[in-house]
């Protein structure tokens, strides 16, 4: 701010120009968010006539039926079980991977060269990587005859693939890298001096990751996750094609209404995952302020 | 998470990498088992997709699982020419289409939008709120009510109209999170130099900024690129008639139970490789030309 003029004159000159700057995301965001997620929030309310038809008016039948089916509870169930498990997987693996990229790998141009090894394959669709695991899982596929070729097993593993092991391996596969790159980007910001400082203080390697490493990739954990838990929550695709359709989530029965026209319900199940979504959300940013570690 | 890539030079200095602590003298055991984790890693992630790459060069008596039968360019002459494969070239023109105008708008709006969050303005919350909201929205929810505000307000839905308005709903809050990233390491010193040199805020802009950001707005254009040809969700009820390519596989992945899904997978691999490369080619070129600049 210029120091001539005082910050009363200021103030609004400022807020005119942010708004400039953001004008462009707000009529993006405005018609293509805002206003959607308004339609759909008004179609949960709305009474149907079971062929597609919408009938405007104000009936919470659609939530009553959601809420009362016993499907949902299960629906939530599954979907916070798979959420649940590509995340701890995503983490561990996520971490570990950063960690070693950054503080074990001490040539630098070695380390940019295996942390775009990691990215590489997610250069194709995503769909494709997905469907990919199917000559390895298979049931003539090659871990199977692999296992049965050392006799292992006498009969082809039939979990391998349309399973919800199968589920999870995919969304692992799928967004790991979700959790590695802001990992990385916050643990490449710490400053290896004070890594120095606590070895030379007497920190054991322990202690340092404990409080040091863990503390300061807090950020990076923190929208890592949000990524992962609102990408999981919010996919139909791979539980669909993975599981061979044996297993459902909340997004794609979602999917399935949609599919039979049956708008307010789907709808109202839609408002109630957007929900839960928030909260968890909002949760996280309690614990980071990630707006302020980013443009710090 | 090309962004980190673009950062990096900047990030860690020469100086830094020497220091870095835990690797100091003799690998510490760490080291090997994070190293293995890492190669674990790195082969389940390229591992299937070599398989499929592999199993698309057979020939017609080809399956969808190893062991491999013969080798030809049936299935990739397949891929294009056969009625049951569907639209392949007509969706892989529209998918490249819509991937560089969402590409172009990303980078633009994002750049705007992370001048603006630079300073604190009155309602910033609310923006940075609508801009996670957008994130983390389920994209299928999202999806559908867009389809139904074009439906109620008498519009066509089309890949150009209301498929790239959805899909910016996701690419642009990407882009802006990385935009942070970027201009958290941008030397505000420079841009205060040119001001004391008599710089307007476009010539600063324009003559300061833009360079020195040069990498990171690549990041973000490839981040916008890969986000868009690869969106799925967002498009499902918002393309209108014509498919795009992820809409296009995904209906293959229902339809054709052939090799022609793995050379499609090989086909699209390669388009990725040449425009990244394309892309880190000019990071590439960029930075020795600033290299070269500052020694001349």
């Amino acid at each position: 701010m210029q120091s001539s003029s005082s910050p009363a004159q200021a103030q609004p000159r400022a807020n005119l120009a942010g708004w400039l700057y953001v004008s462009p995301l707000v009529l993006v965001l405005v018609p293509f968010f805002v206003a959607p997620i308004l339609v759909v929030l008004a179609a949960s309310f709305f009474a149907t006539d079971g062929f597609g038809g919408l009938t405007p008016g104000f009936t919470l039948a659609s939530y009553v039926e959601v809420l009362h089916s016993a499907l949902t509870l299960k629906l939530y169930l599954a979907t916070i079980k798979f959420t649940l498990l590509t995340w701890i997987f995503t983490l561990i693996i996520g971490f570990f991977v950063a960690y070693f990229l950054v503080f074990h790998v001490r040539n630098q141009l070695l380390a940019i060269g295996l942390f775009l090894l990691c990215t590489v394959p997610f250069w194709t669709s995503n769909i494709i990587r997905m469907i990919s695991w199917i000559p390895l899982l298979g049931k003539e596929g090659l871990i199977n005859q692999a296992l049965l070729a050392i006799g292992v097993i006498h009969q082809p593993l039939e979990v391998l693939l349309f399973s919800d092991l199968a589920v999870v391996i995919a969304y692992v596969h799928q967004l790991t890298i979700f959790m590695i790159v802001p990992i990385f980007n916050s643990m490449a910001r710490i400053d290896k001096k004070l890594i120095e400082a606590a070895i030379d203080a007497g920190a054991s390697r322990f202690d340092i990751m404990r409080l040091i490493v863990v503390p300061m990739s807090k950020s990076g954990i923190a929208l890592g996750t949000i990524f992962v838990v609102s990408i999981v929550m919010g996919d139909f695709f791979v539980v669909k094609v993975m599981s061979g359709g044996g297993s459902a989530s909340v997004v794609s029965a979602f999917y399935e209404d949609v599919g039979v026209l049956q708008y307010p319900s789907a709808a109202a199940s839609a408002v109630l995952l957007t929900l839960v979504l928030v909260a968890i959300v909002s949760l996280i940013l309690r614990t980071v302020d990630i707006r302020q570690e980013i443009t710090q | 998470m090309s962004a980190v890539l673009a950062d990096m030079p900047e990030t860690v200095s020469p100086a830094t990498t020497k220091a870095i602590a835990p690797s100091k003298g003799g690998r510490p055991w760490t080291f090997y088992v994070l190293a293995t984790l890492f190669s674990l890693y790195v082969i389940a992630l390229y591992g299937p997709m070599f398989c499929i790459y592999i199993l698309s060069f057979q020939d017609i008596r080809g399956g969808l699982v190893f062991p491999m039968k013969g080798h030809s360019l049936h299935w990739f002459v397949d891929l294009f020419t056969q009625v049951r494969t569907g639209d392949v070239k007509g969706s892989f023109d529209r998918s490249i289409k819509l991937a560089v105008i969402v590409t172009i708008i990303t980078v633009v709006v994002s750049f705007l939008a992370g001048l603006g969050f630079r300073k604190r303005f009155r309602g910033d919350t609310v923006v940075f709120y609508m801009m996670i909201g957008s994130l983390v929205a389920p994209g299928l929810v999202l999806g559908l009510g867009t389809g139904l505000l074009f439906q109620a307000l008498g519009l066509n839905a089309s890949w150009y109209t209301s498929a790239l308005g959805a899909q910016l709903s996701w690419t642009l809050p990407f882009g802006v999170l990385v935009m942070f990233a970027v201009m958290s390491r941008f030397n505000h010193v420079w841009e205060e130099a040119a001001y004391d040199l008599g710089a307007s805020r476009w010539q600063s802009i324009w003559l300061v900024m833009i360079p020195v950001l040069a990498p990171g707005l690549v990041a973000v254009a490839l981040f916008g690129f890969t986000l868009s040809y690869d969106e799925f969700a967002r498009s499902l009820q918002t393309a209108g008639s014509l498919n795009t390519l992820p809409l296009e596989i995904w209906s293959m992945t229902l339809n054709v139970t052939s090799p022609s899904l793995y050379a499609l997978g090989t086909v699209t691999t390669i388009v990725s490789f040449v425009v990244i490369g394309a892309s880190l080619g000019t990071i590439v070129l960029i930075q020795k030309k600033r290299g070269s600049r500052v020694k001349g």
